[in-house]
C-alpha cells in the first residue's frame, strides 16, 4: 500500500503543477494563483515514509520549476525542509483534527513562497515583488490552508477505497458463549 | 536507524538541487523543456475538451443571431479591403522614396499565430506558455503581439512550445517613446519597466525620462525600436501619470498597458 500511497501522492502533485499552469480563473479572479504543493506536502509528511516526503520534495519542485521561470531546482528545498520538519515532529500532531490540517497548511503555504523567493534572491534573480506581492501571498497562504484538509479528505477517501479495511472487533468471543438448551428434564410423574 | 534515512534523503536531495543549480545554462533549459514535455499531452487534452465545449456552445447559437454576425462580419471586410487597397498604394509610395532617398528597405511582418496554453504557475513571474516552438520557425527574443499591442518576447524555445516573458516582467526590459496624439512627434524616450509601487498588474514603469520632456496622460508609449529585440512603433500602453525622480533630473511615467496580459487567449509572433 506504500507503494500505492506514494504514487498517488506524485500523480496528484503533477497534476496539481498542471491546474497551477493551465487554469488560469483564479489568478483572473483574485490576482494570485495558489500553489498545492505544500498542502500536498503536509498531508505526505504526515501519513507516508521519509522517502515519499524527499520525492515529493524533488519531483514536485522539479515539475513546478519546469512550467516556470524559476531557475530548476530552486522549489525543491522548501518544500524538502518543510516536509523534514513536520515528519520530524508528526508523533506530536494531531493529524485526524481538520484544526490541525488547516494551521499546518497555512504555516506550509506560507513558508514556501517566502523560502523560495529568497533562495532566487540569493541566487541573484529579480523575481516581480512589489506591495502586490503581499496581497499575492495571503492569497497564497489562505488558499493552502483551505485546500490542506481537502488533501487530506481525498486521500483518506482513496485509501479507503484501494485498502483493506480491518473489521472493528466486536464484544463477541465464541469461548464465553452461552451455551443454550431446553434445560434440565424433570420428571413429575 | 530513522535518523539514517533522513540523512540519506536529505543528503541526496540537496546534491540533486546543487548539480541542478549549478548546470550550465544549456543543459538546464534542456532538462527543463525535457521535464516540461510531459505536460504536453495533459496541454492537449485539455485544449481538445475547451475546443469541443467552444463547439458545443457554437451549436447552440441561433441561425438569426450567426446571420447577423455574419453580416456585420462581411460589411467588416469590405472596409478592410479598402483601407488595405489604401495602405498598399501606401506601401509602395514608401519603398519607392526609401529607394530614391538610398534607405533600407522595410520588410513586411512575417506573424505566426500562437495559442497560449498555460502561464507561470509562480507568482512572481509573468510569463506564459504558447503551443509553436522550433519545428514552426520561433528563436528566442522574438517579439510576440497582438492587435492591441506588445506582449513580450520569446525567452526558451522547445520544439513544440515556447515560453514568453511578458511586458512587466523583470526579464523584459526594453526602450520605449512616448508619441504626441496630434502629431505622432516623439515627445521622449524612457525604459519601460515593472511597476513595484502598483497594485494594478496592468500598469508598467517608463523610468529614466529626460526630466526636460513633457509627459502628459494619454500620451502613447510605444516600442522605439533601439534594441535588438523589438521592432519600431508597436504599441505598449498610454501614460497614466507622471512624477519627477532624482530632485528633477529625470521623469517617471506609468503606463497602462494596451493589452489586457491576464486574458490572453492567442497571440502572434513576429518572425524576424
Amino acid at each position: 500500500m506504500n507503494w500505492l500511497n506514494t504514487i498517488a501522492i506524485l500523480l496528484i502533485a503533477f497534476l496539481a503543477v498542471f491546474l497551477e499552469s493551465y487554469f488560469r480563473g483564479l489568478r483572473n479572479l483574485v490576482g494570485a494563483q495558489i500553489d498545492l504543493l505544500p498542502a500536498l506536502m503536509v498531508y505526505a509528511s504526515l501519513s507516508a515514509g521519509i522517502s515519499t516526503v524527499a520525492l515529493l520534495a524533488t519531483l514536485g519542485g522539479l515539475w513546478f520549476d519546469s512550467l516556470s521561470a524559476n531557475p530548476l531546482g530552486i522549489t525543491v528545498l522548501p518544500l524538502l525542509v518543510i516536509g523534514l520538519i513536520i515528519h520530524s515532529g508528526r508523533d506530536l500532531i494531531l493529524r485526524e483534527q481538520r484544526y490541525a490540517q488547516f494551521m499546518l497548511g497555512l504555516a506550509a503555504s506560507a513558508t514556501a513562497p517566502l523560502f523560495t523567493v529568497l533562495a532566487l534572491l540569493g541566487l541573484g534573480a529579480e523575481p516581480l515583488l512589489g506591495w502586490w506581492s503581499l496581497w499575492q501571498w495571503f492569497i497564497m497562504t489562505l488558499g493552502g490552508a483551505a485546500a490542506t484538509p481537502l488533501c487530506f479528505r481525498v486521500f483518506d477517501r482513496f485509501q479507503r477505497a484501494f485498502t483493506y479495511q480491518k473489521l472493528p472487533e466486536t464484544s463477541f468471543r465464541p469461548d464465553r458463549e452461552i451455551k443454550r438448551d431446553r434445560g434440565p428434564h424433570l420428571d413429575y410423574h | 536507524m530513522l535518523k539514517r534515512q533522513y540523512s540519506i534523503a536529505t543528503g541526496l536531495v540537496l546534491l540533486i538541487v546543487l548539480v541542478l543549480l549549478n548546470l550550465p545554462e544549456q543543459p538546464a533549459a534542456r532538462i527543463k523543456l525535457a521535464l516540461g514535455g510531459l505536460f504536453l499531452p495533459l496541454f492537449g487534452m485539455a485544449g481538445s475538451v475547451q475546443h469541443l465545449t467552444q463547439e458545443v456552445g457554437n451549436s447552440l447559437v441561433p441561425r438569426s443571431t450567426l446571420l447577423k454576425q455574419l453580416e456585420q462580419l462581411r460589411k467588416e471586410n469590405e472596409e478592410l479591403r479598402q483601407q488595405l487597397m489604401q495602405i498598399q498604394d501606401s506601401w509602395r509610395e514608401n519603398a519607392q522614396l526609401r529607394q530614391a532617398l538610398g534607405w533600407q528597405r522595410r520588410v513586411p511582418w512575417q506573424l505566426k499565430p500562437a495559442r497560449v496554453i498555460g502561464q507561470d504557475p509562480a507568482n512572481w513571474w509573468r510569463t506564459i506558455i504558447i503551443d509553436v516552438g522550433l519545428r514552426e520557425g520561433l528563436r528566442p527574443n522574438m517579439p510576440v503581439l497582438t492587435a492591441e499591442g506588445l506582449v513580450g518576447r520569446i525567452e526558451k524555445v522547445g520544439p513544440d512550445r515556447s515560453s514568453v516573458v511578458m511586458v512587466g516582467d523583470p526579464n523584459c526590459r526594453f526602450s520605449a517613446q512616448v508619441q504626441d496624439p496630434r502629431d505622432k512627434s516623439i515627445a521622449a524616450k524612457g525604459i519601460i519597466s515593472p511597476s513595484v509601487s502598483s497594485m494594478d498588474r496592468l500598469l508598467v514603469d517608463l523610468i529614466y525620462v529626460p526630466g526636460v520632456a513633457v509627459l502628459k496622460p494619454g500620451q502613447s508609449v510605444v516600442t522605439s525600436g533601439d534594441g535588438v529585440t523589438f521592432p519600431k512603433g508597436i504599441t505598449v500602453g498610454q501614460i497614466v501619470d507622471v512624477r519627477t525622480n532624482d530632485y528633477g533630473m529625470n521623469l517617471e511615467a506609468r503606463v497602462k498597458l494596451a493589452v489586457n496580459l491576464n486574458r490572453l487567449e492567442q497571440v502572434w509572433v513576429l518572425l524576424q
